[in-house]
């Protein structure tokens, strides 16, 4: 069993190390290798020209954290469609309510997506 | 693989998400630690599912409610930490005490 | 020692600095990225477990959904109140707790003599069945209750 999962993982094992060490030497390389020499107009952040503003943080509207919600809300819903859809190809054990059973879930989810229609949550304004 | 190494692991991540929630007073740090106890749990369910249960399908369903509610709880939460923000200006659990009495 | 115990070693010593940055940080945006070192972790621990859909769950939903949920809710507040915020009264309270509380939870674990069963290794076609005949009460009242943070993050949130 362990040599078998070792075997399985080995190449994400692999790129994992390759990953940390490509990225590793290239900040040393830059470290290394790139000349360094401070003054305050490099210190500024690029804006066109422009002086910069002191305040760089712009505050998003509560809004669009809606739309945030709707993610992370049907983001786990694909989390259950994914047995789902393994339970329901398979021809003759399962019964056939297993689909039903996914239209009810969807159905109490997409209640929730019309109640946000009805308030005006979607609209992008 | 022993199960004490997993339980080991799930007990000390709980301590420290116990540790702080009690200790933060921003809200989002709170709710990021009460993140760390429910991963402790779902590490817990999971490795004794493998080692004990024949099957070893149980603690897994449960993992994945866990999560599934970890989730709902962590949109509801933001979203009500969002609207204590609005409310007095800052995100801090000692400050919001305008409903005790 | 086995390989196996050298790759958990490194998983749960990344677990556990995730978390210590996760409570010690003060700055919000440093503590979302603990977290996700944490989560990420966490998921290289399921996978140690054989637990390869939980490993797959845990990325989906909490490295994409709720990392980007937490930083959409931080672009919300302003960034001056980040560090502004600082816990000094309840910690030496909060460390004798926690301690105490790891103590009484180790303690059961070192007694036991369970163990040793070797791992079983489950595969996602039996957790669907299972997930879809015995606990389907249970599947069902989980899109409530998604419904439910759904209607509530929306009813809390809305401006007016």
């Amino acid at each position: 069993m362990t040599e078998d999962l070792a075997l399985k993982y080995s190449a994400v094992i692999l790129v994992t190390f390759i990953g940390i060490l490509a990225i590793g030497m290239m900040l040393v390389a830059n470290f290394l290798l790139a000349p360094k020499k401070k003054t305050l107009e490099k210190a500024l952040p690029f804006e066109c020209g422009i002086p910069a503003s002191p305040f760089s943080w712009s505050q998003i509207h509560m809004r669009y954290y809606i739309f945030a919600i709707l993610f992370l809300i049907f983001d786990v819903e694909a989390v259950f469609l994914l047995p789902w859809i393994l339970v329901f190809m398979e021809p003759i054990t399962m019964s056939p309510w297993v689909f039903y059973e996914m239209v009810f879930f969807i159905a109490i989810l997409l209640f929730g997506i019309v109640y946000s229609w009805k308030k005006g949550m979607l609209k992008w304004k | 693989m022993e199960l004490i190494y997993f339980e080991l692991l799930s007990a000390v991540l709980f301590s420290i998400g116990v540790y702080g929630v009690l200790a933060r007073r921003h809200a989002v740090l709170v709710l990021m630690s009460i993140e760390l106890i429910l991963n402790a749990v779902t590490i817990n369910a999971v490795a004794y599912a493998t080692h004990i249960d024949a099957s070893g399908i149980t603690g897994q369903i449960i993992a994945i409610f866990v999560i599934t509610i970890a989730a709902a709880e962590f949109g509801l939460a933001l979203a009500i930490i969002l609207r204590l923000y609005s409310q007095q200006s800052n995100a801090n659990l000692d400050e919001a005490n305008r409903m005790k009495w | 020692m086995s390989g196996e115990v050298i790759v958990f070693t490194i998983i749960s010593a990344m677990v556990l600095f995730g978390a210590l940055g996760v409570v010690s940080t003060k700055n919000v945006g440093h503590a979302t990225l603990y977290l996700l070192i944490t989560l990420g972790s966490v998921a290289g621990i399921f996978i140690l477990l054989l637990a390869e859909f939980l490993a797959l769950v845990q990325i989906l939903i909490y490295g994409g959904a709720i990392t980007i949920v937490l930083l959409f809710a931080l672009m919300l507040t302003r960034v001056d109140e980040f560090s502004s915020i600082k816990d000094a009264v309840q910690r030496p309270v909060a460390i004798v707790v926690s301690v105490l509380l790891l103590g009484v939870i180790i303690t059961p674990f070192l007694q036991e003599t369970l163990g040793g069963q070797s791992l079983t290794e489950s595969n996602l076609r039996t957790l669907g069945h299972e997930l879809f005949t015995k606990w389907l009460i249970p599947f069902e009242v989980a899109s409530l209750v998604l419904l439910v943070a759904l209607i509530g993050a929306i009813v809390v949130g809305r401006d007016d």
